[in-house]
């Protein structure tokens, strides 16, 4: 025998079994096809940091949901691609999803840049699209079909402000990396400052790879009135703005963003980390919720089952598509029917959705519906963190 | 006064570093007439291996100098593998040749060590040292007084010892050299040595105050061969005094102009000494390389 008679053979086999399979033990699920759910991410490529753990949780998540029985009574099938951070070809795939594959719904686009490729494909064809990207351009102006989970920079300058209002410090210095981070999240906080009644008397930049800031931060220590200092930045620079804010003893609140909210931030700022405040996503600090907070349970739950399927510690990016699939998923049960507009209609009206980034409240003129409350405020205290200010 | 007396402290430190890497530059171009563009990943080198040796558990001073003679072995084999075997093509190729370099160490680096961030822990102490209104850090002292004696050092070895008039001589004329018995190839191999040697140490003093990572060699680099321009390539004095210049530039730029331009400095620097002074501060009036 061949071997691709031996092939051929084996398949007709198997399909064989499979069908007396599924005849004697499950009727029902051949009656109703599995609910195919489409993601484009970029799993490689520059912005893999961002797409790897993302595909990984969709299919951890995909993968414990068939197991409890599925949405509706029906499996649900991950369509997934890879798009190497590459916007044509996220085009290209988000074409063959709706095309070929006929997905009721899409969670995706790692990137600003590929999700914003792909919108236009799910707008003209009416199906709903869950981005998992940063930018805020994706939810303003308000598309009907387009979603997204991530909070933004805006979000964050507002907790700041939230923050330092309730502390009474009105006149503040910003200090920027000149990064995408950086710059974006500066023009964002220049952007909502007004409504905080906070001026902005000081606003400096360095370069992201920079390793010196005192002359940047002299000039904030010796603007008149100044109360507090902002540092929107990523990477080493936060660091070393910080250090260098302990060596000229500047003395005021120092806000960090939540860009660089992890403990490596604090082993390299070293001792002059102490005190300084940032808004952070609850994933994070998740062994320090209370009990009875109310996303405890979503977060330890995500976290330890990312943590035991991939052996990586978990990343707020994961979290993105977590809330994603799971929002769509949810949408599928409230509207009872499968229909993309249908599950459109279900997203908008997501009410009190308790997610690992935050509680979703949505509407028709907010698709994203985190408020403030998503972040939680830090504060470094004895080498570690603690959560400071009321929610 | 204080504000000033601020700006010229933070100048003074990290121009001190450019100095130390625009010394590397020099060593190495005035032995091959090669301008090492890999300078900066010594600096690396020397301050990652620091690193990870003393989280390993050994002691400060031993994790430095196994450090060095990592980047040693290091330089040696950039020297050995990739500009020994090119002998013979022009400047330029060899120049390209250190720039992949650069970019296979890097690579290698981020493998062996890893891509985070690290720090060191300060010499002596972190407490700032208050000077007539403004702070220095002890760590800063360090840098400054290390560039001082290594620049000292390279100075005498070149100047009054036998190898290193040695060196000067296989910069001048290869092939006069080799014909009064200089071995040329050990000269070779021991500016990119030292040079190394140069580079690493720069690493394990900056460490403390700067951060490493396996990339922060092109900024060093960049900077360092900026500083090497401007006093003219190929004077040990000359690099020292164009890194402190462009690092108080950079200091003073940022301090009472804007800090948005701040890294264009050290290139508007080239740009003019390349202008208005083709050879660099130092350069002298008309020496003919043959």
């Amino acid at each position: 025998m061949t071997k691709s008679a031996f092939g051929r053979q084996f398949v007709r086999a198997s399909a064989l079994h499979a069908f007396a399979l599924a005849t004697l033990l499950s009727l029902p699920a051949l009656a109703a096809d599995p609910i195919k759910i489409g993601a484009v991410l970029s799993a490689s490529g520059p912005a893999a940091f961002l797409g790897d753990p993302e595909a990984k949780t969709l299919r951890i998540y995909v993968e414990e949901l068939n197991k409890k029985g599925g949405v509706l009574g029906r499996q649900i099938e991950l369509v997934l691609y890879d798009d190497g951070g590459d916007a044509n070809k996220a085009r290209t795939f988000a074409t063959r999803l709706i095309e070929d594959d006929k997905v009721v719904a899409m969670v995706g686009g790692s990137t600003t840049g590929t999700t914003m490729a792909m919108i236009p494909v799910f707008e003209d064809a009416k199906v709903p699209f869950v981005s998992v990207a940063g930018a805020i351009e994706i939810v303003e102006p308000v598309r009907s079909f387009v979603f997204k989970t991530p909070h933004t920079d805006k979000t964050a300058c507002e907790k700041i402000f939230e923050d330092m209002k309730a502390r009474g410090l009105t006149k503040i210095g910003m200090i920027s990396g000149t990064d995408g981070f950086g710059k974006s999240m500066r023009a964002q906080c220049l952007r909502v400052v007004k409504d905080y009644g906070i001026t902005i008397v000081a606003d400096e930049s360095y370069g992201a790879t920079d390793s010196d800031m005192t002359p940047q931060l002299n000039k904030i220590k010796n603007t008149a009135g100044l109360q507090a200092v902002v540092n929107p930045g990523f990477g080493q620079g936060p660091a070393i703005v910080t250090r260098n804010y302990g060596q000229l003893s500047i003395g005021l609140p120092l806000y960090q963003s939540h860009g660089v909210a992890s403990k490596s931030f604090i082993d390299l700022a070293g001792p002059a980390a102490e005190g300084i405040r940032l808004p952070a996503p609850a994933l994070l600090v998740a062994d320090k919720l209370a009990d009875a907070d109310k996303q405890k349970a979503v977060v330890t739950a995500y976290k330890a089952s990312y943590e035991k399927a991939v052996g990586q510690p978990v990343s707020t990016f994961g979290g993105y598509a977590f809330d994603g699939i799971q929002l769509v998923v949810e949408a599928i049960q409230r509207a009872k029917a499968t229909e993309p507009q249908k599950i459109r209609d279900a997203l908008e009206a997501t009410k009190g959705y308790v997610g690992v980034t935050g509680i979703y409240t949505m509407s028709a003129t907010d698709h994203l519906g985190l408020g403030t409350e998503s972040f939680r405020m830090l504060e470094v205290r004895n080498g570690g963190w603690i959560e400071v200010g009321a929610r | 006064m204080a504000e000033f007396l601020q700006l010229l402290f933070s100048g003074l430190t990290v121009g001190a570093v450019y100095a130390l890497v625009a010394l590397g530059f020099t060593l190495i171009y005035n032995a091959s007439d090669v301008i090492n563009f890999a300078q900066g990943d010594f600096v690396m080198i020397g301050g990652m291996a620091t690193v990870f040796l003393a989280a390993a558990g050994l002691s400060l001073p031993l994790a430095a100098f196994i450090a060095i003679l990592a980047a040693v072995a290091v330089g040696l084999l950039l020297h050995r593998l990739a500009i020994e075997p090119a002998r013979g093509a022009s400047p330029v190729a060899l120049i390209m040749i250190t720039i992949g370099a650069s970019i296979f160490i890097k690579g290698v680096a981020q493998i062996v060590f890893d891509k985070q961030f690290h720090s060191l822990p300060a010499f002596t102490g972190s407490d700032p040292i208050a000077l007539g209104g403004a702070t220095i850090l002890p760590q800063s002292l360090w840098v400054i007084g290390g560039a001082i004696v290594l620049f000292a050092a390279l100075y005498l070895f070149l100047e009054r010892t036998l190898l290193g008039k040695a060196v000067l001589a296989t910069a001048a004329n290869r092939l006069a050299a080799r014909l009064v018995g200089i071995n040329v190839k050990v000269i070779l191999a021991l500016a990119f040595g030292v040079s190394a040697a140069i580079g690493a140490i720069a690493g394990v003093l900056v460490t403390p105050i700067t951060l490493t990572r396996y990339d922060i060699g092109t900024l060093f680099a960049l900077k360092g061969f900026a500083a090497a321009m401007v006093g003219g390539m190929g004077h040990p004095l000359g690099a020292v005094v164009g890194g402190v210049l462009i690092g108080l530039m950079e200091a003073l730029g940022a301090g009472y102009i804007s800090s948005t331009y701040k890294d264009g400095v050290a290139f508007l620097a080239i740009l003019l000494v390349l202008f208005f002074m083709p050879r660099g501060l130092f350069g002298g009036g008309s020496v003919e390389r043959v």
